[in-house]
């Protein structure tokens, strides 16, 4: 009983971060129709700037619960600078082109901000040990668990219904739905596609970089986190279906919790299970757990 | 009339005919002579960067051979780890130590394993084609690091492999090596051609342009499909097993989804037209991974994605649609 409840607060923890960055990968699929491999540059992106500004923010003997602020700063930060320049820059002379050459476009991409973020930052790893402690620790049975894991459930809540309400409720979100659906009667209906595809890029940049500032705390920033993040979620919104918010959060669970299975139960199993699960998934339901069947164009 | 009608039709039309192989096979076999001949000059660093750019481009042909019917596999790394540990295993197991038999052995058991996959993965198109291969790729890196059997994470060493019945010397076991791989990556490359231009070769073209015209016409997609994916891992074990005996070690990263991505880039440098254009692709990615790794170790990857870039952009059909001016779109 005790390990359920492990199982479940792991999966839960791991899931929560990965449906963050996940949800910004979806994002940028629905929109733009990238599938981004450099997404996990992103999120690495955000772990160092987290990295950078918390140290900063230690310099200037900020209060403690302001490296909180550090880090969402830093999110913003790279959203704000990195993700226009890279779409009005690269991305924007490739539209239209095939989606799997896209997908090659932002391999090179990846490889590109591999050496890039090295050349900033150094090979050697960064710990940004401060903000996990600020939550405390909480005791469920005999287990204690540290507080920072549920605040990042509560960050990934709050942003998942952020996104949807944005999506969903307002004028701008309908207007990226109406892009979404056809960019070209938007475009006919005085919509300014090129702009939304910028602010929608942006956004899915920011979540990137948000997951990988709050999870900077809990793991060692060193060249190399992209790279497992990019398959992880990559296998999230496959799972999910691509461009679908709910998807996201299924897939984000369904992955958290087959890792934290593998890994209380069969360690051995850690690396495979959740690719397993992504083949499996994509051999029965191929368009994802909850993506609307299309129409086949001829 | 036969010299009548392929006079007139288009050069891409003329060559099913069967009029324009003969030229190709000669210059294979020709520029086949040559590099083993140069071989014996060339300083050993050139010649190891010539055999694991023949081996990896054999890899990549096979992505070709999708390619042409539109599909991009990302996870062939599968192919190349499949072949290779099938070698290394075979040679450190069972004691068969055969060059040759260990080359065939990789790309037979990579096809069989490829066989029960790819009628599944027939029905798949774009992004879906290359994240399930994406994801079986990475179930296998994932069970290759895991398991004792395999040598876990670091993997293992392979010994020095025989050749017809002979062992092989010092001094020459790098040349010899490089002479195999020549000779192999030549054949493939010729039946590659080959097939291509043949009946089912030009199904596949016609997949990549409208598959439902090709149902209406009475081809079959799916099995044109099929046939192409079981070919491709074919390919890519014949290249995983030459890596491993020249490299003499094998490890879980073969699988991993970096290696993959490595063969599309050079799939895409080649283009889909030209088999040649593979092979210099390849050796241009071992050229440039050589040199900037040498000359600057921390931003290889940059130099490498500059050039991808740089590619798709300005050269959108590959180095091979610079001399290959078929009327096919």
């Amino acid at each position: 009983m005790a390990e359920l409840v492990t199982i479940l607060i792991d999966g839960l923890t791991y899931a929560s971060w990965l449906f963050i960055v996940a949800l910004g990968l979806t994002l940028v699929f629905g929109v733009l129709k990238i599938l981004n491999i450099a997404h996990g540059s992103f999120y690495a992106l955000g772990a160092y700037g987290a990295a950078t500004f918390v140290a900063w923010g230690a310099s200037m003997m900020w209060a403690p619960w302001l490296s909180l602020v550090a880090m969402l700063l830093a999110a913003v930060v790279i959203a704000a600078i990195v993700a226009p320049l890279t779409e009005r820059g690269l991305l924007r002379f490739f539209y239209g082109r095939d989606e799997v050459l896209l997908v090659l476009v932002t391999n090179a991409l990846f490889l590109i901000m591999e050496d890039l973020t090295k050349l900033i930052w150094g090979a050697n790893p960064y710990y940004v040990s401060e903000p996990y402690g600020l939550f405390g620790s909480v005791d469920i049975g005999v287990q204690t668990y540290v507080g920072y894991d549920f605040m990042l459930v509560g960050l990934a809540v709050v942003v998942g219904l952020a996104v949807w309400w944005g999506l969903n409720r307002t004028r701008q979100g309908k207007i990226v739905l109406a892009v979404i659906h056809s960019p070209e009667v938007a475009s006919s209906m005085g919509v300014d596609v090129s702009r939304v595809y910028m602010i929608a890029f942006s956004v899915g940049i920011f979540l990137a970089a948000l997951g990988g500032a709050f999870t900077a705390p809990m793991i060692s920033v060193q060249p190399g986190v992209s790279v497992g993040v990019i398959i992880l979620s990559f296998a999230v919104v496959i799972i999910g279906g691509l461009g679908s918010i709910e998807g996201a959060a299924v897939g984000a669970l369904i992955v958290g919790l087959a890792r934290s299975v593998a890994v209380h139960t069969a360690p051995v199993a850690e690396l495979f299970s959740i690719y397993l699960v992504m083949a499996i998934v994509l051999m029965f339901r191929p368009e994802g757990l909850f993506q609307r069947v299309q129409a086949r164009k001829i | 009339m036969t010299a009548l009608s392929s006079a007139s039709l288009p050069p891409a039309a003329a060559r099913v005919a069967g009029t324009g192989h003969g030229r190709i096979v000669a210059l294979g076999l020709a520029s086949c002579a040559a590099l083993c001949v140069a071989g014996l000059f060339a300083p050993k660093w050139l010649t190891f960067l010539v055999t694991m750019a023949a081996a990896n481009g054999l890899v990549s042909l096979g992505i070709v051979g999708l390619m042409r019917g539109g599909v991009v596999p990302f996870g062939q790394g599968m192919m190349l780890a499949l072949g290779g540990y099938t070698a290394a295993l075979i040679f450190n197991q069972l004691g068969f130590t055969d060059a040759l038999g260990l080359t065939l052995a990789g790309g037979l058991v990579s096809a069989l394993v490829a066989a029960p996959f790819s009628p599944l993965l027939s029905r798949y198109r774009g992004i879906f084609f290359a994240m399930l291969t994406l994801a079986l790729s990475m179930v296998t890196y994932g069970l290759l690091m895991k398991l004792e059997v395999m040598g876990g994470s670091d993997g293992f060493n392979v010994g020095r492999p025989t050749l017809l019945g002979q062992s092989l010397p010092d001094s020459h076991v790098g040349y010899i090596l490089y002479v195999l791989t020549i000779v192999v990556a030549t054949v493939m490359a010729l039946l590659a051609r080959i097939y291509f231009d043949s009946t089912r070769g030009l199904v596949t073209l016609a997949v990549r342009e409208n598959e439902l015209r090709v149902e209406y016409l009475g081809g079959s997609v799916r099995q044109a499909m099929t046939i192409n994916f079981i070919l491709a891992a074919f390919c890519g074990g014949l290249g995983g097993a030459l890596v491993v005996l020249s490299l003499g070690h094998i490890e879980p990263n073969f699988s991993f989804w970096t290696t993959s991505g490595e063969f599309v880039f050079v799939a895409i440098l080649a283009g889909w037209q030209s088999v040649a254009a593979v092979f210099i692709a390849s050796t241009v990615l071992e050229v440039v991974r050589s040199f900037s790794s040498a000359y600057f170790p921390n931003t290889w990857q940059l130099a490498l994605g500059l050039f991808l870039l740089f590619v798709i952009r300005f050269l959108p059909k590959g180095i091979g649609s610079l001399w290959m001016r078929g009327n096919t779109r």
